[in-house]
């Protein structure tokens, strides 16, 4: 066994669509910060199909040192016991001392399952990782009740410390292709494939948690009074690559459906950029997005409670403001050229992705 | 058919308010209610044991917290549910996700047998969503979370459809199985008149930790892997910069600005 401090930081990258996920760009950038403060070689582990070197290189040249790709048909598409038992034996072979994973639907019931079979801590979905210098720990802040307070929890005694972090909350890493590492494939024996579900069928649709996992967001308020009206932020969010989601005045008004609903009793969105569209900024809409690292609101009403949470506000007619907006938005991106992102058709944000 | 239901009970969030001088939560007065997700796991319970031949299905409520927590499971009690298990012991006290789950399945298992695990997607309080799939693992059982959509698939399958990123997938999976459910799945009910004054009744039953026979060092604080080391308020107030409108040149002004500060960010 390396001595702690040599043991790696694993990153747990997702297969989509030939490719790792985006997130998993996201995690190495993550998990690159941690490992350096450790002096400890960082890992990208990819449960999946058998992708291509040039797929695998990527995560290299994305800040990893080595990718394990664990391959095999059964490991795709995703069910919860082959996936855990592989990476359980993987671990307790070669000993992380942490485990990042993205706050997917996957990472979110792989993470739970695998940190009881390994009798360790888990912390969810985490915006801060850092390492203390004191001991080497890894100090995980998340926010919890609704975003009310923030927690840093540490797992002091177990190994390896488990946390998941939110899609689309670190910015992904500038790749370098002439970064060296080690590739390792490896099949996983039958014993570990055992499952006692089988896939059925995957029906694709942008709607269901496409939200959840936007790089960004406009929120539709009440302001908009009309369905009719819709239209100005459709082309808005269009303009930004954006998920639509609504406050409940306008879900309960039938104006959009409850899907896009952000809010205590809606979606917990955490997005890069969230726009606020003349949404009032109630503490039950707050709950639901006031964790997004940045958020811009247009509202009329110089005292809105949204201002108070925004970093950038548009105090103005959201009819006025929204059609210039929107043009200058587009001329700024198409003076851009596209989108510089990872190559491949990360599968975490539905439209954004 | 055993279906068990474990239901958290939970601070009505909406009322949680922060002492702004020492950053702490004020828990005062603050109504406890039964986590708002985990009616949907109860919905979905009652409407597979209406979907089987009346006396086939027997849907129990299970419930970790302090002796309050009795109120909880009477709520579900009143919604339908046969009967309700309180796991109660200072020993329990402080457990993490982790502990949480060992505490639940070893009750699980003297519930035995039971044919499906119906969890809520996640406590609105400690919102982490873990216990499900931790739940699952401990009594080595198959999980499916993310479920809109669930039908008992005889003799002894489900088949569900489950929310991915992606869309949704269909899947079919062996009993017995943990499922943790969505919102998208049902609408709960509301308790009838009689259903509460049978839950007004009804005996809850009472089980600590010598009743679960599990080693004391895995409970509570004590058998938590983590540790909350602090807690503090998230910078409330960003630095808001507010570009009015009072004009046309206001509003081209404001449009340069904001593709010049989301370009600074990197958003564009
Ligand atoms: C138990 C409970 C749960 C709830 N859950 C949720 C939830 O999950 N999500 C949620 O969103 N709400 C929720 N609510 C409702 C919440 O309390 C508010 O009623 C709701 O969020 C308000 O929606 P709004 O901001 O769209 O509307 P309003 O509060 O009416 O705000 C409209 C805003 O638009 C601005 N505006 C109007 N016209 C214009 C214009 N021409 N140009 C620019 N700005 C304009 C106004 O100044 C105002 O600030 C919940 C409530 C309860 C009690
Ligand atoms: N103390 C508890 N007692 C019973 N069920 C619980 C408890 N804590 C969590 N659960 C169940 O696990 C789900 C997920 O909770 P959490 O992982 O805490 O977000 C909840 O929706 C409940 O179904």
């Amino acid at each position: 066994m390396p001595p702690a401090s040599m043991a790696p930081v694993w990153v747990l990258a997702e297969p989509a669509d030939g490719r790792p996920a985006r997130v998993s760009y996201e995690l190495i950038a993550r998990g690159r910060a941690l490992a350096t403060a450790l002096s400890a070689p960082l890992w990208a582990v990819l449960p999946g199909p058998s992708l291509p070197d040039e797929a695998l290189q990527s995560l290299i040249a994305a800040g990893a040192d080595g990718v394990l790709a664990l391959e095999h048909e059964a490991l795709a598409p995703f069910t919860v016991e082959p996936w855990a038992a592989c990476l359980a034996a993987q671990v307790r072979e070669r000993q992380p001392q942490i485990l990042l994973a993205a706050a997917t639907s996957t990472g979110r019931t792989v993470m739970p399952y695998l940190a009881v079979l390994l009798r360790t801590g888990l912390t969810a979905d985490c915006t801060d990782l850092a390492i203390d210098p004191a001991t080497g720990d890894l100090l995980q802040t998340r926010p919890a009740i609704g975003g009310h307070i923030l927690a840093t929890i540490r797992t002091p005694r177990h190994r390896p410390q488990m946390a998941t972090v939110r899609p689309h909350a670190t910015p992904l890493p500038v790749p370098d292709p002439h970064r060296q590492g080690t590739l390792e494939r490896l099949r996983p024996g039958e014993d570990l494939l055992r499952s006692r579900v089988r896939h059925l069928e995957h029906i694709p649709s942008t709607e269901s948690r496409a939200l959840q996992d936007a790089e960004v967001v406009v929120g539709v308020g009440r302001g908009i009074r009309k369905a009719d009206n819709l239209g100005l932020a459709r082309a808005l969010a269009e303009s930004l690559d954006a998920a639509l989601g609504a406050s409940r005045d306008v879900v309960d008004r039938g104006w959009l459906d409850y899907p896009h609903q952000v809010g205590l009793s809606g979606k917990t969105v955490s997005p890069r950029l969230y726009v606020a569209v003349g949404l009032s900024g109630s503490v039950q809409h707050l709950a639901g997005m006031q964790t997004s690292e940045t958020i811009l609101a247009i509202n009329n009403d110089p005292e809105a409670q949204i201002l108070k949470v925004a970093d950038l506000a548009i105090v103005g007619d959201l009819f006025e403001v929204l059609p210039v907006l929107t043009a200058r938005l587009q001329q700024a991106r198409r003076g851009r050229g596209g989108d510089g992102d990872h190559g491949g058709q990360g599968n975490q944000g539905g439209p954004a992705a | 058919m055993r279906l068990v239901v474990p239901i958290k009970q939970v601070p009505e969030t909406t009322a949680v308010r922060m002492d702004e001088t020492t950053g702490t939560m004020v828990r005062d007065g603050v109504d406890a209610i039964v986590n708002p997700l985990d009616l949907y796991a109860v919905e979905a319970a009652l409407r597979l044991r209406e979907a089987a031949p009346d006396g086939t299905i027997e849907v129990v409520a299970l419930s970790m917290g302090p002796p309050r927590a009795e109120v909880a499971l009477r709520e579900v009690l009143a919604m339908g549910a046969d009967r309700a298990v309180l796991l109660t012991d200072r020993a329990f006290a402080g457990a993490d996700t982790w502990s949480t789950a060992n505490v639940l399945a070893a009750a699980v298992r003297r519930l035995w047998p039971v044919d499906l695990i119906l969890c809520g997607e996640r406590a609105t309080d400690g919102d982490t969503g873990q216990v499900g799939p931790g739940l699952a693992a401990f009594l080595g059982l198959p999980v499916l979370t993310y479920v809109s959509r669930l039908a008992l698939q005889p003799p002894a399958q489900c088949r569900v459809e489950r929310l991915v990123e992606t869309g949704r997938e269909r899947l079919e999976a062996d009993l017995p199985a943990v499922v943790t459910v969505v919102k998208e799945l049902a609408e709960p009910r509301l308790p009838t008149l009689r259903g509460k004054q049978r839950a007004r009744r009804a005996e809850v039953a009472v089980w600590t930790a010598a009743d679960l026979g599990l080693p004391a060092e895995d409970l509570g604080l004590k058998g938590s892997p983590t540790r909350v080391e602090r807690i503090f308020r998230p910078r409330l107030g960003r630095t808001c910069e507010r570009l009015t409108i009072r004009d046309s040149a206001d509003l081209e002004a404001a449009a340069d600005r904001v593709v010049a500060v989301l370009n600074a960010r990197g958003l564009l």
